[in-house]
C-alpha cells in the first residue's frame, strides 16, 4: 500500500511543534512513519472508540442512501391512484408489486430483451476489459521495451479526454459498419479502457515479482505462456475489482447505448426511458421497472460490495 | 504517478535477465528473440488500436464534420468554414444550455465534495462494523443514473412528490421543481450528488487514513481543537485527493446527460429549456434535427468549455490549498 502526499508535511498552521520538527527532521523517518501509519492494520490504532453521536450521524447518512431505493419499491408496490393520494408513502409496502412487474413485462417495451442485452454487454465487456488491461498492464509493469515511459504517460493522459464528445463521428463509423441497433456497437468501443490499463499496471508492478517471470522464462515458457500462467493468476485480486467496476459502469451506462441502439434492441436504462415515455402517468409501473433494473446490481453489491469499497479506496491511495 | 522504469526487486540484472533467452540453436532462438522484442508491443496494442479508432479519430473527425454541412441522412455536404460555429453561438438555446450545465455542475460538485469531506471525517475513526458503514454510503453508486433520475424525478414531482408534500406539511409552499430554472437545477444536482457523494467519500477517506497520526498529535500539543485540526491538518494533507476528485467531477459533470434527459418524459430539457444541458443539446441538434455538422460544432465548444473550466479549477485549488507545494505532483512513498 502506498501513501500519497507525504511531502506535504510542513503545511500546518502556526509554528511547527517539537513533534512536527522531529517528524520531518529526516525524510527517511517521515517515510517510515508514513508507511507505518498508512497500513490498514494501524489505522486509527491509537484512537479510542468513537462516541454514539458518530453512529447516529452515520445511521442518518446510510438511511439517506437507502431511502430513495426503498421509496421506489414502495411506489412499485402500490397503484397510480394511491400515489396521487398519498405523496408520502407509508413505510409498509403495498401488495401490488407483482402485478406491476407483470404489467412491465407485458408492456410494449421489450423489457426482457433489455435484461438479456444488458447482461450480455456487461459480461462481455468485463471479461474483455480485464483480459486486455491485464495484458497491457503486464507489459507496462514488467517488460522492457523502447518507449514504455511515454506510452504509459499517454495512457494516463487519455483518461482525461472527454470521449463522449466524439459521439457524432463514432456514430458515423457505426453507420458505415451497419452496426446501428446492434450490441457490438456498444461492446466494441469499450473492449479495453485506459483506466483498466493503468489500474493493472499499478497493481502488477508491486504484486508480481520478477523472479517468478524469470523462472518461467528459464523453463522455456514463451511470453504468452508466462503471461497466462504467471501474470494472470497474480493479477486476480485487482482483476476482480476491475471486472466489478466495468460491470457496474456498463450496466448503468445510458448515453451511448441510447444513441446507437435505439428502441428496438434496448439495454435496461433505455427500456426504463421507454417505460417513462409510454406510461408517465403511472408511476407504480415505472418504479416496478426501476426496481427490476436495480435488483441485479444490489445482489452483486451484497456479494461483492466489499471489493468495490476496497477498490475505490486503493485506487484513491495510488492515484 | 512515479516512474516505472526501475524494477524494485531482484537486483540490477533483473531486466537484462528477461531479455536473455535460453541458449538454443537456430530457428527457435530467433523465434524466442522476436517473442521477447515484439510481445510487449503486441500486448499493449489492443488498447492503442482501440483508442485510436474510437477515441482519437472521432475527436479529430468531429473537427472535420464541424466545418461541413452534414446531415444524418444526407451525409457530407459542402464545406462551410466556421458557419456552424457562428450559427450555434448566435442561438439563445445554446447559451441557455451552457448556463444550465455550469449551474448544475456547480450545484452538484461543490456541495458534493464538502459533504463527502464531512462524511469521510466521520468515517475516519476506529469504528465498529467499518465495512458495513462504508458499503452503506456506496449503495447509490450501483444504481443507474437513469433509475436515480426516475426516482428523484418523482420525489421532486410538483403535485404528488414527497418533497413538496413535506414542505406543505411544515407550512411552506411547494416548489415548482420542474417549471423553474433554479429549482430544476437543484433537483438534478441532487440526483448527481446522491449517486456520487459516497464514492467520493471513500476516495477522501482513503487519503485521510494515509495522513500520519503524529500530525494530529502535534496539532493537539499546539492546542488545536477538532475543527482547527480538520482545517489545518486534514484539508491540506488531502490536497492531491481533493484535486483528483475535482478533476474527475469536472470532466464528468460538464458532460451530464442522463439526469436532465430523464427529468421529464419528453427529454427536451423542459418547456423553456430550463434544464437542457450542452450534451442534451448535442443530442437534439444531431439526432432530432439531424444536423451533424452543427452537433459537432457544439461538441467542440463543449470541449473548449471543459478545458477552460478545468484550468480555472486547477488555478483555484492551487491557490486555496497550499503555498509551498506549487508545481509538485503527488508523491508516492511506500512501495
Amino acid at each position: 500500500m502506498s501513501v500519497m502526499g507525504a511531502g506535504a508535511g510542513g503545511e500546518m498552521g502556526g509554528a511547527p511543534s517539537v513533534a512536527a520538527i522531529e517528524q520531518f527532521a529526516g525524510k527517511g523517518a517521515a517515510r517510515s512513519a508514513a508507511r507505518r501509519r498508512g497500513r490498514p492494520g494501524a489505522e486509527g490504532g491509537t484512537q479510542r472508540r468513537p462516541s454514539w453521536i458518530t453512529y447516529v450521524l452515520l445511521t442518518i447518512v446510510v438511511i439517506i442512501s437507502f431511502y430513495p431505493l426503498y421509496y421506489a419499491f414502495l411506489l412499485a408496490s402500490s397503484t397510480a391512484p394511491d400515489i396521487a393520494r398519498h405523496p408520502i408513502p407509508s413505510l409498509v409496502p403495498g401488495t401490488h408489486f407483482f402485478d406491476n412487474v407483470s404489467r412491465v413485462l407485458e408492456s410494449g417495451v421489450p423489457f426482457t430483451q433489455a435484461v438479456i442485452n444488458s447482461v450480455i454487454i456487461a459480461v462481455v465487456m468485463s471479461l474483455s476489459v480485464v483480459l486486455f488491461s491485464t495484458l497491457a498492464g503486464f507489459s507496462f509493469a514488467k517488460l522492457r521495451f523502447r518507449g514504455r515511459g511515454p506510452l504509459l504517460v499517454f495512457v494516463i493522459a487519455t483518461t482525461a479526454v472527454p470521449t463522449q464528445l466524439g459521439v457524432v463521428p463514432l456514430f458515423l463509423v457505426m453507420k458505415q459498419l451497419h452496426w446501428i441497433g446492434q450490441l457490438q456497437a456498444v461492446i466494441v468501443p469499450g473492449l479495453v479502457t485506459a483506466f483498466g490499463v493503468f489500474w493493472m499496471t499499478q497493481y502488477l508492478e508491486q504484486a508480481l515479482p520478477y523472479e517468478l517471470i524469470e523462472a518461467a522464462r528459464v523453463d522455456g515458457a514463451s511470453m504468452l505462456r508466462t503471461f497466462w500462467s504467471i501474470a494472470l493468476p497474480a493479477a486476480r485480486p485487482a482483476a476482480t475489482m476491475l471486472a466489478l467496476f466495468t460491470f457496474v459502469a456498463s450496466w448503468t451506462n445510458y448515453f451511448w447505448p441510447f444513441i446507437v441502439l435505439g428502441s428496438k434492441n434496448p439495454t435496461l436504462p433505455i427500456a426504463l426511458q421507454q417505460l417513462q415515455a409510454a406510461y408517465f402517468k403511472d408511476m407504480s409501473l415505472i418504479m416496478a421497472g426501476v426496481v427490476l433494473s436495480v435488483i441485479p446490481l444490489l445482489i452483486l453489491f451484497v456479494i461483492a460490495g466489499r471489493q468495490l469499497v476496497a477498490g475505490i479506496m486503493q485506487g484513491a491511495v495510488k492515484g | 504517478m512515479t516512474s516505472t522504469r526501475t524494477p524494485n526487486v531482484a537486483g540490477p540484472t533483473a531486466g537484462d535477465e528477461l531479455a536473455r533467452t535460453p541458449r538454443r540453436a537456430g530457428f527457435s532462438q530467433t523465434l524466442g528473440r522476436w517473442d521477447v522484442k515484439l510481445s510487449p508491443y503486441l500486448y499493449i496494442s489492443p488498447f492503442f488500436l482501440l483508442f485510436i479508432v474510437v477515441g482519437l479519430f472521432p475527436l479529430f473527425y468531429t473537427a472535420f464534420v464541424s466545418v461541413h454541412q452534414w446531415g444524418l441522412l444526407k451525409g457530407q455536404g459542402d464545406y462551410v468554414g466556421l458557419e456552424n460555429f457562428t450559427t450555434v453561438l448566435q442561438q439563445e438555446i445554446f447559451w441557455k444550455s451552457v448556463r444550465n450545465t455550469i449551474s448544475i455542475f456547480l450545484l452538484s460538485s461543490i456541495p458534493q465534495i464538502a459533504i463527502a469531506l464531512v462524511i469521510a471525517a466521520i468515517l475516519d475513526a476506529n469504528l465498529r462494523a467499518k465495512t458495513f458503514w462504508r458499503m452503506g454510503v456506496l449503495v447509490p453508486y450501483v444504481v443507474a443514473p437513469v433509475a436515480v433520475a426516475l426516482i428523484f424525478g418523482q420525489m421532486f414531482a410538483d403535485q404528488s412528490g414527497i418533497i413538496n408534500q413535506v414542505l406543505r406539511n411544515i407550512g411552506l409552499e411547494g416548489v415548482r421543481w420542474h417549471a423553474e430554472v433554479f429549482p430544476s437545477h437543484v433537483a438534478i444536482a441532487t440526483m448527481v450528488n446522491f449517486r456520487w457523494t459516497g464514492y467520493n467519500t471513500l476516495i477522501l477517506l482513503a487519503a485521510m487514513q494515509a495522513i500520519p497520526r503524529d500530525l494530529y498529535e502535534a496539532a493537539l500539543i499546539d492546542g488545536a481543537g477538532r475543527l482547527r485540526q480538520f482545517f489545518s491538518v486534514t484539508i491540506p494533507m488531502l490536497r492531491p485527493a481533493i484535486i483528483f476528485v475535482i478533476i474527475t467531477s469536472t470532466i464528468g459533470g460538464l458532460q451530464i446527460f442522463d439526469e436532465p434527459r430523464m427529468f421529464d418524459q419528453d427529454g427536451r430539457g423542459g418547456s423553456d429549456q430550463q434544464y437542457l444541458t450542452v450534451t442534451n443539446y448535442i443530442y437534439q441538434v444531431g439526432w432530432a434535427q439531424k444536423n451533424f455538422g452543427r452537433a459537432a460544432a457544439v461538441a467542440w465548444l463543449l470541449f473548449l468549455i471543459i478545458v477552460i473550466i478545468g484550468i480555472v479549477n486547477y488555478l483555484i485549488t492551487r491557490r486555496i490549498s497550499s503555498e509551498n507545494q506549487g508545481g509538485k505532483k503527488r508523491k508516492k512513498v511506500g512501495a
